[in-house]
C-alpha cells in the first residue's frame, strides 16, 4: 500500500449542546490512534462544520448529537456536502442516537452511527477500514 | 493453599490489607476505632441539626419532612408541559423541576435561525411571558416548589415566574424553588454561558440581591457539582468546584454591602450521588463530609452567626452518566442505590437518572419508575425512621475524615492558582477534566473498572425494545405561530422603551432585575432582552481543550 498521510478527522458538535464530555473523549481516543484530529468545538452551524472540513482537507467528519436533532442536522449536512462535492468524505455520528433512527441516518449516507456501547476499537478500526476503502474507489487521493 | 488456610491468612494480616476501589480511594479490610482515634462525637458530628451538621441540617431530618421527589421534566410546548406537570402532581410528585429547551437557556428565541434544530426539543421554549403564564395554568404557584434548570438567562426566567405569580394573585414572597443560576460549572462543563464570566456573575448576584429583598424563600442558585462530574471530576472535585463557586457569588454580593447571613441561606447545591463514579459508602461520606465542611467555612472564614447560613441545603442529582445502553433494566437497580446513598446522606431533593436515558429522552414509564424508587426508599424500606443511620460507623467516619480533607485541598490547590475563575477562564480546569474522563474511558474499555453489563456479564442483545420518547415533530412550527401572535398582540413602543430602560441599566451596573421584570411583563421576548444584554457584555470565549 502507498505512503499516506494520517487519516485527519473533524470532530465537530453541531447544534446548541454544550454537553462535550464524549466528543473531547474521542477526539483524544483518535489522536491516541496516529489520526490527526481537529475538534471544532460547541456550538457550530452545518455551515460551519462544512467550511472547516474543506479549509482542514479532512478525512473523516464526525458529528456529536445528544440532543436528539440527529436527523435534522444530518439530512442538511449530507445535502450541502453533495453540493460541495465533498460527500467523498466519510460521516460518522456519536452520540444517543434511538435504534429506529440508525438505518434512517445510514440511508441518507452517514457511514456508521456509534453510541454509548461503542469501544474505542470499533470506533478506529471502522474508520481505518472505511478510509481504506474510500482511498481505494477514489484512487487519486494522496 | 486451600481457601480455609487464606481466609485465615487474610484474617492474620488484619485490617492493613489496602485496595483501591473503584474510585481509586485506598481503603482497608475492615475499620475499627484506631482509624477514628481523633473522633469526638460533638466536634466531629453534633446531633442532627446541630453544628458541624454532618448528621444532617434539621434536627427530625425525614421523619419532620421527606426529601422533594423531583423528576426533570418538560418537553416542547408550554400547553403540553401543562399537563406533564398536572400528571407528575397527581402521581404524588411533590416539587417540579423544568427542564428548559437549549434555545431558551442561550437566549435565541424560537424563531431565530440558530434554534431550528433545537426548539422545543430538550425541554420546553420559553419565548414570552405567555409560555410561562400557559405552562402554569391552573397550577397555584403558593403550593408548589418548581426548579428551573437554566443558567445564563435566570434572571429572565425568574422575572417571568415572578410576573406569572403576580398574575395569579400570588405574591413573589410565598415563591417557593430553586433557579440553577450557577454560571460557573457552564464555562467548565455545560456550554450554556453567553456573556464572559464577570457580567455574568454580575447578573447571578442581582438575582441573589432580588430574593433577598423579594422572595426569601426561593433558593437563587443551585450551585452544581453534577455536570463536572459527568465530565471527569473526581468525588472530591464535584465538591470543592461548587463550594468555590459559592464562595465567588457569595463575593459578588458581599461588595454590594450585604451580610454573610444574609446571602448565604439563599444558596443551595446539587451534587452527584451516583454516575460513573459511584462508590456506595464514599457517596455518603463525601456528602456527609460536604456539611461538616460547609458549617466551617461559613462559621469560620466568614464569620456566620446564622445556622441557616451553616446548613449545607443540597439535592442530588445521579445524571445519566452511569446509565448504560446494555441491558437497560439494570439502571433501574442502579437508580435504586444512587437514591439510597442520597436517602442515607440526608439530601434535601432527589432527580434520579431515568433508566431509558442512553435511548433518549426519558419515557413517561421511566420517569415514574424513578419517582417509584424515591416513594419505596421513603415508605417501603424505612429509610427515613432514624437520623443519619450510618453516624458512627468506623469506616463511614473515617471515610468522612478523608472527604473532608480531600476537599479542602482541593479549594486550596485551585486558589493557589489563582482562584476558581481564573482556572476557568484559562483552561486548567477543563484540561484537567477532559484528562481524568479520559482516563475513566480507558479503565472502563481495558476492564479495570467494572460495568456490569458493559465490560462483565454481557449478553447477546440484538432485539432490544425499548419504547422511545419522540417529540412532536409539528412543535417548531407551533411555537413559531405562538411567537408571531404574541409579537402582532403586543404593544410595540413598551417593548421598546423597556429594552431601552434594561440597556441603560446595564451600562451603568444597575441591578437588571426589575427592568427585567417590566421588559417581561411587555412581553418582549428572551432573544429581545438577551440581544440587548450582549450589546453591553459581549459575548464569553470558547475554550475547546481535548
Amino acid at each position: 500500500m502507498p505512503h499516506r498521510r494520517p487519516i485527519r478527522v473533524l470532530i465537530a458538535k453541531p447544534g446548541l449542546d454544550g454537553h462535550d464530555n464524549g466528543a473531547k473523549i474521542v477526539a483524544r481516543l483518535l489522536k491516541d490512534a496516529g489520526m490527526e484530529v481537529i475538534y471544532t468545538g460547541i456550538r457550530q452551524t452545518v455551515d460551519a462544520v462544512l467550511r472547516t472540513a474543506v479549509q482542514e482537507d479532512v478525512d473523516v467528519i464526525g458529528l456529536s448529537i445528544l440532543s436528539g436533532s440527529h436527523l435534522s442536522i444530518c439530512k442538511e449536512l449530507v445535502e450541502k456536502m453533495k453540493k460541495e462535492n465533498i460527500d467523498d468524505k466519510m460521516l460518522a455520528v456519536g452520540g444517543i442516537i434511538p435504534r429506529k433512527d440508525v438505518n434512517r441516518l445510514k440511508e441518507m449516507g452517514v457511514a456508521e452511527i456509534f453510541g454509548p456501547s461503542s469501544t474505542t476499537k470499533e470506533i478506529v478500526r471502522f474508520i481505518q477500514d472505511e478510509v481504506q476503502k474510500r482511498d481505494e474507489i477514489g484512487g487519486t487521493r494522496r | 493453599m486451600s481457601e480455609e488456610t487464606k481466609e485465615k491468612e487474610k484474617r492474620l494480616e488484619g485490617n492493613d490489607d489496602r485496595k483501591e476501589t473503584n474510585t481509586g480511594v485506598s481503603v482497608k479490610l475492615y475499620y475499627g476505632p484506631e482509624d477514628i482515634s481523633s473522633f469526638e462525637y460533638n466536634r466531629c458530628l453534633g446531633n442532627p441539626g446541630e453544628y458541624p451538621y454532618t448528621r444532617g441540617i434539621y434536627p427530625t431530618m425525614y421523619r419532620g419532612k421527606l426529601w422533594t421527589m423531583r423528576q426533570y421534566s418538560g418537553f416542547s410546548t408550554s400547553e403540553n408541559t401543562n399537563s406533564r406537570f398536572k400528571f407528575l402532581l397527581e402521581q404524588g410528585q411533590t416539587g417540579l423541576s423544568l427542564a428548559l429547551d437549549l434555545p431558551t437557556q442561550l437566549g435565541l428565541d424560537s424563531d431565530d435561525p440558530l434554534a431550528k434544530d433545537d426548539a422545543g426539543r430538550l425541554g420546553v421554549a420559553i419565548d414570552t411571558l405567555r409560555d410561562m403564564e400557559e405552562m402554569f395554568d391552573g397550577i397555584p404557584l403558593d403550593k408548589i416548589s418548581t426548579s428551573f434548570t437554566v443558567n445564563s438567562t435566570a434572571s429572565i426566567i425568574l422575572a417571568m415566574y415572578v410576573a406569572t405569580a403576580e398574575k395569579q394573585g400570588v405574591e413573589p414572597s410565598k415563591l417557593r424553588g430553586t433557579i440553577q443560576n450557577d454560571i460557573i460549572k457552564e464555562y467548565i462543563a455545560r456550554g450554556t454561558y453567553i456573556f464572559p464570566p464577570e457580567p455574568s456573575i454580575r447578573l447571578i448576584g442581582d438575582t441573589i440581591e432580588y430574593c433577598i429583598e423579594h422572595i426569601p424563600r426561593f433558593n437563587s442558585v443551585s450551585v452544581s457539582g453534577t455536570h463536572i462530574c459527568e465530565c471527569g471530576a473526581t468525588p472530591a472535585q464535584g465538591v470543592a468546584y461548587p463550594f468555590l463557586t459559592g464562595v465567588a457569588y457569595l463575593k459578588e454580593v458581599l461588595s454590594r454591602g450585604y451580610t454573610i447571613d444574609e446571602i448565604a441561606p439563599l444558596l443551595s447545591f446539587h451534587l452527584i450521588a451516583g454516575g460513573v463514579q459511584f462508590n456506595f459508602f464514599q457517596e455518603i461520606a463525601k456528602l456527609r463530609a460536604a456539611r461538616r465542611l460547609w458549617a466551617k467555612i461559613m462559621k469560620e472564614r466568614f464569620h456566620s452567626e446564622s445556622e441557616r447560613s451553616m446548613r449545607l441545603r443540597f439535592s442530588t442529582g445521579g445524571m445519566g452518566g452511569g446509565m448504560t445502553e446494555q441491558q437497560p433494566l439494570n439502571n433501574i437497580a442502579r437508580i435504586s442505590f444512587y437514591a439510597l446513598a442520597a436517602g442515607l446522606a440526608g439530601s434535601q431533593s432527589m432527580n434520579l437518572p431515568c433508566f431509558d436515558e442512553a435511548y433518549a429522552i426519558p419515557t413517561d414509564e421511566a420517569i415514574r419508575t424513578s419517582l417509584r424508587i424515591q416513594q419505596i426508599i421513603a415508605y417501603e424500606i424505612g429509610i427515613p425512621d432514624v437520623v443519619d443511620p450510618l453516624g458512627g460507623s468506623y469506616y463511614v467516619e473515617s471515610l468522612t475524615d478523608f472527604f473532608e480533607k480531600e476537599i479542602a485541598a482541593e479549594m486550596e490547590r485551585i486558589d493557589s492558582l489563582g482562584g476558581i475563575l481564573r482556572c476557568v477562564e484559562d483552561g486548567t480546569i477543563q484540561r484537567q477534566l477532559a484528562d481524568q474522563a479520559y482516563q475513566v474511558q480507558k479503565k472502563l474499555e481495558s476492564g479495570e473498572m467494572i460495568k456490569v453489563g458493559v465490560n462483565r456479564f454481557q449478553i447477546d442483545e440484538e432485539d432490544r425494545e425499548l419504547e422511545v420518547f419522540e417529540v412532536d415533530p409539528e412543535t417548531l412550527s407551533r411555537q413559531m405561530t405562538r411567537l408571531d401572535l404574541i409579537k402582532s398582540e403586543r404593544d410595540n413602543q413598551k417593548v421598546e422603551s423597556a429594552l431601552v430602560a434594561l440597556k441603560k441599566a446595564a451600562l451603568e451596573r444597575e441591578n437588571l432585575m426589575p427592568c427585567l421584570l417590566d421588559a417581561v411583563k411587555t412581553y418582549a421576548t428572551v432573544g429581545e432582552i438577551v440581544g440587548q444584554l450582549k450589546e453591553i457584555y459581549g459575548e464569553a470565549k470558547q475554550v475547546s481543550i481535548f
